[in-house]
């Protein structure tokens, strides 16, 4: 048991992180054209919607959620310190989680089930997209069976991940939990690790820098105001399209 | 003043005879892979005609190009906020129907086929997904179907056009057309670049020509809707859009693009704009009444000292600003005026210019007129009853004009952003140098009138000869006016030539083939 333990709590972070990083470099150095949210709502727009947008926005927000719960603990937990407002949190992270759920759950059906979609589905889109929705699934039994998860996962989550990062491992707390929240932790490690060999990738790129860029955008291969210069025997500015 | 300099092509639509050819030459580099079956990056539409993809042109439907907003213009359909909101879903993206399938025929049927007493066919299979399909719609469906319910009638352009005058223009003995050939505008506002998350997409600066950057386009798919021309294209299998190059490696080399270079008509010109940068804001947020007025202003006179210092200034190359001031493009739509751009009320100023077509419009007469005509022709000459020949007579200068088979209005909605003036102005002088050449060439005209005619749309009557030149003579090189890239500047808009110093010239290039 300890040995299983160590494996999934001490090995299998430090390997999905190596993993992650390494091999998201790699292929973003190597093979950026395949950077890609590979949105295959050209050929299939409907059913998309109700796939895509509840599964999205349910899981941005409790992506967000574990971040916060992890980064900032004693926030959750002074805002737990009221019951009203830890059942606030609770029920609409739950909803949230119910979203991606069904999110998923559609997204999954609309890849088996359109014959043009399933022509473009790969082993690896199946896998992550099982694996998500076996993670959802276990995140809102968690939810449900073990309450109220975002005060212990503060007081208890948050230092053993903490503890990960500082490079000392603390795992009694995560080895003496129940078996389901076992599963969810590893299954959080196996997804980081496959990170860089999905579409997952997507996530990685996500356009913040649209909202303060100007619109329109120009380039000039060589810096024109220096082109005619006889001075500047060498290419001063850099493309920036190579 | 910020000079910069355009590649810009013009389309004579009288021209045009429909032969897709240009469509083919595009096809044949550019398009025939996996996942851009269905683009064409060149595609002729008839108009009439619901276009590629359907009703393209409604933008109530695909919410593509800029809207005035008070004193500037918003993207309708997307930027920074509806764009990434609707991220995960975007609820204006056609979808490929609004294209049409693609597919190809199992062939191997014909032969393979167990013998039988049938004869096999080869029937159509989805390049999509593989399996049989019941074709629906493909390329040019509604090619030469002018007063066909589903597809002409259908015509966003009809919207204000009275019930009497679109059937006017369908009933079957006085049905006209024409074709209407479409590439990428290359835009000087372009909404695709705008709409571009990832910023993939930029406008070149030193020939105007836009581009999405295969390794930066993220498929976002933003651009699919804003571009209200619908020419950025999305390839389903790569996950990537993809986009009129304007054959950026052939001009770069001195070769014209290869739909120019093929088009059978001959109705294609390339040449060089000048235009200035700073008034891009101001006149896409233009007053509806002053649009295309404004959109040409902003193309400034590549012989004007001022121009030419500023172009200089900003690294205009010599050989370009002798090529803007050769132009044929120049010439048509500023010097003669006699070209529009293509639905300028889109606001994504369109380098692009049409000369709108007179023979829809004035192919009309009274049989009575006809037969005026037709006793003119010697009384030996073989003598058709139809009624199409058109009036070159000056009788009464611009009657046919008002009589038009094809509403001014229709064209008006195409290129003018409905202003029937700018294209009655234009009809006049197209008609103009009908008169004056055939006054030359026949010499059957009153000369007074043909006199009167030429001075009634300002023309010389050199200008009129140029025009005709122009128009009908022109050899390749008159048409084609584009300065190669210069050598130094050619290797950098590939790579950076620093890049490669003392490297062992073993390079590692990627294939494009779909993420995992
Ligand atoms: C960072 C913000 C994110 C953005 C902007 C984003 C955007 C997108 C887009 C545009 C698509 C393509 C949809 C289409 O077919 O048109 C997509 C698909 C997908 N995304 Fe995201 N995403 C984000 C975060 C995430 C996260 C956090 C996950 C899961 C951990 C995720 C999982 C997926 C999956 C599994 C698909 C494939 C859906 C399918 O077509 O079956 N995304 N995403
Ligand atoms: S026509 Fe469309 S794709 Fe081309 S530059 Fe203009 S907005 Fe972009
Ligand atoms: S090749 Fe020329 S004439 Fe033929 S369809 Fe194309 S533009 Fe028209």
């Amino acid at each position: 048991m300890d040995l299983l333990n160590n494996f999934l709590f001490i090995a299998l972070p430090y390997v999905a992180l190596t993993v992650f990083l390494i091999g998201t470099i790699y292929r973003y150095k190597g093979t950026k054209f395949k950077f890609s949210s590979l949105s295959s709502q050209f050929l299939e727009g409907k059913k998309l919607f109700w796939g895509s947008v509840p599964f999205h926005y349910g899981i941005m927000v409790l992506f967000f959620g574990h971040l916060i719960a992890f980064l900032l603990p004693d926030v959750i937990l002074s805002w737990n310190s009221s019951p009203l407002r830890l059942m606030i949190l609770e029920v609409s992270a739950f909803i949230f989680g119910l979203s991606a759920l069904v999110g998923m759950f559609n997204l999954l059906l609309r890849r088996k089930t359109n014959p043009r979609i399933e022509m473009l589905t790969t082993k690896m889109d199946l896998l992550i997209e099982l694996i998500l929705l076996v993670q959802i699934f276990f995140g809102l039994w968690i939810a449900y069976e073990y309450r109220w998860g975002s005060s212990w996962f503060a007081s208890v989550m948050s230092p053993y991940l903490k503890s990960i990062f500082t490079l000392n491992p603390q795992i009694d707390a995560v080895s003496s939990m129940p078996w389901v929240i076992k599963i969810h932790v590893s299954l959080a490690y196996v997804i980081l690790l496959l990170i860089p060999f999905t579409r997952l990738v997507h996530l990685l790129v996500f356009p913040l820098s649209y909202l303060w860029r100007p619109y329109q955008k120009v380039i000039w291969y060589w810096n024109r105001k220096k082109i005619r210069d006889p001075k500047t025997l060498w290419n001063v500015t850099r493309s920036k399209n190579n | 003043m910020d000079v910069r300099s355009q590649v810009s092509m013009l389309f004579h639509l009288d021209k045009c005879i429909g032969c897709h050819t240009c469509s083919i030459a595009c096809k044949n580099i550019w398009t025939d892979r996996k996942g851009a079956e269905y683009m064409w990056w060149n595609n002729v539409e008839t108009k009439p005609g619901t276009g590629y993809p359907t009703k393209w042109e409604d933008q109530d439907i695909y919410k593509g190009g800029w809207e005035k907003n008070g004193k500037s213009v918003s993207l309708k359909g997307s930027g920074k906020l509806k764009g990434l909101v609707n991220i995960f879903h975007n609820p204006h993206l056609p979808v490929i129907d609004d294209y049409y399938e693609p597919w190809t025929y199992k062939y191997s049927d014909l032969i393979e086929a167990p013998a039988q007493d049938d004869q096999p066919t080869a029937r159509p299979i989805s390049l999509i997904t593989g399996k049989p399909i019941e074709i629906k719609a493909g390329p040019n469906w509604d090619d030469d179907l002018s007063g066909t319910p589903d597809y002409a009638r259908k015509d966003p352009n009809l919207q204000n056009l009275s019930p009497a005058e679109q059937e006017a223009m369908f009933q079957l003995e006085k049905m006209a057309f024409f074709y209407l050939p479409r590439i990428c505008n290359h835009c000087l506002n372009p909404a695709c670049v705008a709409s571009c998350p990832s910023g993939a997409i930029y406008k070149r600066g030193e020939d105007g020509v836009v581009l999405i950057n295969q390794k930066v386009c993220r498929a976002w798919r933003m651009c699919v809707t804003a571009c209200p021309y619908k020419k950025s294209y999305y390839n389903w299998s790569t996950g990537k859009s993809e986009k009129c190059i304007l054959c950026y490696p052939r001009i770069e080399s001195g070769i014209a693009p290869a739909c120019m270079h093929s088009c059978v008509g001959r109705i294609r010109y390339l040449g060089v704009m000048l235009y200035d940068a700073d008034r891009i804001n101001e006149v896409a947020s233009a007053d509806i009444n002053n649009l295309v007025n404004s959109q040409l202003d902003i193309i400034l006179d590549p012989f004007d000292e001022d121009v030419i210092a500023s172009a200089k200034e900003n690294g205009v190359a010599d050989s370009t600003i002798k090529a803007a001031q050769d132009s044929p493009v120049y010439k048509f739509v500023k010097e003669w005026g006699i070209a529009l751009p293509l639905h300028p009320e889109f606001r994504t100023l369109p380098m692009l210019f049409y000369v709108p077509p007179m023979l829809p419009v004035m192919a009309s007469l009274s049989e009575q007129r006809n037969k005026e005509q037709l006793d003119k022709l010697d009384p030996i000459a073989k003598k058709w009853d139809d009624d199409w020949l058109y009036d070159t007579s000056t009788e009464e200068l611009w009657g046919t004009i008002e009589e038009a088979r094809f509403p001014l209005q229709y064209m008006a909605n195409l290129f003018s952003a409905g202003d029937t003036c700018k294209i009655k102005d234009i009809m006049k002088k197209l008609m103009a140098v009908r008169i004056h050449r055939r006054d030359k060439t026949v010499g059957d005209l009153d000369k007074e009138n043909v006199k009167k005619t030429l001075k009634d749309v300002n023309l010389s009557t050199d200008e009129a000869d140029d025009i005709y030149y122009l128009t009908s003579l022109a050899k390749f090189d008159d048409r084609f006016v584009i300065p190669p890239a210069h050598r130094e500047q050619a290797i950098e808009m590939i790579e950076n030539t620093g890049d490669v110093k003392g490297s062992s010239g073993f390079g590692f290039i990627e294939k494009p083939a779909r993420g995992i």
